[in-house]
């Protein structure tokens, strides 16, 4: 499925949705929209070969967690098209991430934007970390890490049975802090796995603050690269970027793509808040109202109504 | 003289899995230990070598039957939940995905210690939802294992016998089933793993001293055949004692504990086992009798119930099998 907008617009769309949201219920991961937009407009948009949405558009109610006795339980997966050996499947590592990956749903047309209102509530699949029965997901990301490792897993076996289909995983840099992830890039590095690739937003915050003083990772362009997988660092707004870095040759090994962002693109008086960005919750309603009227003003919007 | 097969395992994983396309066969660096070098060697196409990165494997094989594919995974059994507990829950559990996780060195089976020694395995996955908990205690056993674990629509955890293994039994494992291995009246003794072997040891001597058994076999630990067990626990007269190659807490006698209260039972239950500690290494004849779950330690027990001094010597029991620290049957000395 192929939308008419342009990926542009649709992170704009995307940063404008997160940003209402966050206006209107007294906080959101809202630098999460201002670094990742463009990523998730692109693969949703352009990147991924997808089928349409096999689920509903307005998502259905919290149907019980996987069990013997739950024969109906479904995961989210439906939103990103059927699984199909010709299709690519998507892996969203960074499940806090999860209300722009819901904005970009109903952005791209596979969501209807009821979904969003049923965001957090009690009984809605639609939750505030990605589970795997959200829209969306295929699995639980919620505990960084386990991402890549799987979509390795998924890759491995897509290759033992011929599939055409890519996998490929959404990461966020802070979960480069876990050693699994290197184990995982060992894994596939080892196995050649061309079939894998990833984009990781690079926007170096995590929940603490700024990267460099809660835990420096490096180089990791040098890091990933001395690891045996293809890194390709790129500007992870400019989404001509992307399109070049997908298409480098990276026969017999996985390619990782550095999408070096910022956490206040297109809401540059969020940086008033920093280091503070991994969720932004006002302190006070004028710094509510503040935001409110300048950050609507970059998005091109009238102020949020709330 | 009890038929001691060599490397059950290794033999019908071999069986299974060539006649199943399927499933892959993962090894986390211990391919020989886990008697699948011989299957590697001769189907290298359904091998995966994970090497010492337990977190991913438990990850990766999520992701294998993801796309399809019945994962095998081959390690030690504290190195399937200890270190990667966490991917454990999220990537196999939870979504139940078709993962059998076959743990080897289970208790206090291996002279290399804490690091190595499972003692608590099945207390940890008795309590993980979606989880199949399986124990084998002979060679028959071993032998089923495979199909048997297959079968199950979910994640599967056994503990694996290796090396020189007895034939105790001459039908397979069955999930959910409890072997009776004597029947009697006056206590109910439930053994699991190698502690049935060592329990049989007793055998002759309690019945020369008219001790009345029912001795029952335990492989599944998870879904536990409650209904199978009430009424042995209701109509037994002095009371019942577990015997298993783990922590007292959590595994077996924690879960005949859990069913007489449930059905206010009010019968007397001896737990034998490791007590609340750690072990170090040593060989299984001498670990069972430090740590107090040999078959002599079974004797104290029952003189407890009956309350009175049996007239029963070390000498008089079974004589203990005592394995070669370096065989053919093992890959190393662990």
């Amino acid at each position: 499925m192929k939308n008419t907008l342009s990926s542009e617009k649709i992170a704009l769309g995307i940063r404008r949705r997160v940003f209402e949201h966050c206006i209107k219920n007294n906080g959101a991961y809202l630098s999460q929209a201002c670094s990742s937009a463009e990523q998730l407009a692109w693969l949703y948009n352009e990147a991924l070969h997808l089928g349409d949405s096999i689920a509903p558009s307005i998502p259905e109610e919290f149907k019980g967690v996987p069990s013997a006795s739950n024969k109906n339980y479904k995961t989210g997966a439906g939103y990103n098209g059927p699984n199909n050996k010709d299709y690519d499947r998507l892996i969203f590592a960074p499940a806090h991430y999860a209300l722009v990956a819901y904005a970009t749903l109903i952005e791209v047309g596979r969501m209807s934007e009821e979904g969003l209102s049923m965001f957090n509530k009690d009984g809605s699949s639609v939750e505030i970390i990605g589970a795997e029965h959200s829209p969306g997901m295929e699995m639980h990301n919620g505990t960084l890490g386990i991402g890549l490792s799987t979509a390795a897993g998924i890759a491995y076996g897509r290759k033992l049975n011929n599939e055409k289909g890519q996998t490929c995983v959404f990461m966020s840099d802070g979960e480069l802090q876990e050693g699994q992830i290197w184990e995982a890039i060992q894994v596939s590095v080892f196995y050649k796995l061309d079939n894998l690739w990833a984009i990781i937003d690079v926007n170096e915050q995590q929940v603490d603050g700024a990267m460099s003083d809660v835990l420096d990772i490096g180089d990791i362009n040098k890091k990933i690269n001395s690891f045996g997988a293809k890194c390709i660092e790129i500007d992870g707004h400019d989404i001509n970027a992307m399109r070049q870095a997908k298409n480098e040759k990276h026969d017999g090994r996985p390619l990782i793509i550095l999408a070096r962002t910022s956490p206040y693109k297109g809401m540059n008086f969020l940086k008033t808040r920093f280091p503070r960005l991994h969720y932004v919750r006002f302190k006070s309603e004028d710094e509510r109202n503040k935001m409110n009227l300048e950050i609507s003003k970059e998005l091109g919007i009238d102020p949020i109504i709330y | 003289m009890t038929e001691i097969v060599n490397k059950p395992y290794g033999t019908s994983f071999k069986k299974y899995a060539s006649q199943n396309k399927n499933i892959l066969c993962l090894s986390g660096d211990l391919t020989s230990s886990c008697e699948v070098d011989i299957f590697r060697d001769e189907y290298p196409n359904q091998f995966v070598s994970m090497g010492m990165a337990e977190q991913n494997m438990m990850s990766f094989a999520g992701g294998l039957a993801m796309s399809g594919f019945t994962p095998f995974i081959h390690t030690f059994g504290v190195f399937a939940y200890r270190r990667p507990y966490d991917q454990l829950l999220a990537s196999i559990a939870y979504p139940r995905r078709r993962v059998r996780i076959m743990g080897f060195l289970p208790g206090i089976t291996t002279p290399a210690g804490m690091t190595h020694q499972a003692i608590e395995d099945i207390a940890v996955m008795r309590t993980i939802p979606n989880m199949t908990v399986i124990e084998t205690g002979d060679a028959a056993e071993v032998e089923s294992i495979c199909e048997q674990a297959d079968n199950v629509d979910g994640p599967v955890y056994c503990r694996i016998l290796r090396g020189a293994v007895p034939r105790l039994f001459d039908s397979p494992l069955k999930i959910g089933d409890i072997r009776i291995l004597n029947s009697g009246s006056d206590i109910l003794l439930m053994t699991s793993g190698i502690c049935t072997e060592e329990a049989l040891r007793a055998r002759a001597a309690l019945i020369s001293q008219g001790i009345s058994i029912l001795h029952l076999h335990i492989h599944t630990f998870k879904p536990f055949n409650e209904d199978k067990i009430l009424d042995l626990i209701s109509n037994i007269k002095l009371g019942v004692i577990t015997m298993e190659n783990h922590l007292v807490n959590g595994g077996l006698g924690t879960t005949i504990s859990e069913i007489i209260s449930k059905h206010g039972l009010s019968k007397k239950l001896i737990k034998l086992g490791l007590k609340d500690t750690f072990a170090h290494g040593g060989s299984k004849q001498y670990l069972t009798k430090y740590y107090g779950f040999d078959a002599y330690a079974l004797i104290n027990a029952i003189e407890k119930f009956i309350g009175q001094k049996l007239n029963i010597e070390e000498q008089d029991l079974g004589k203990v099998r005592i394995e070669d620290v370096h065989s053919l049957s093992k890959a190393e000395a662990l």
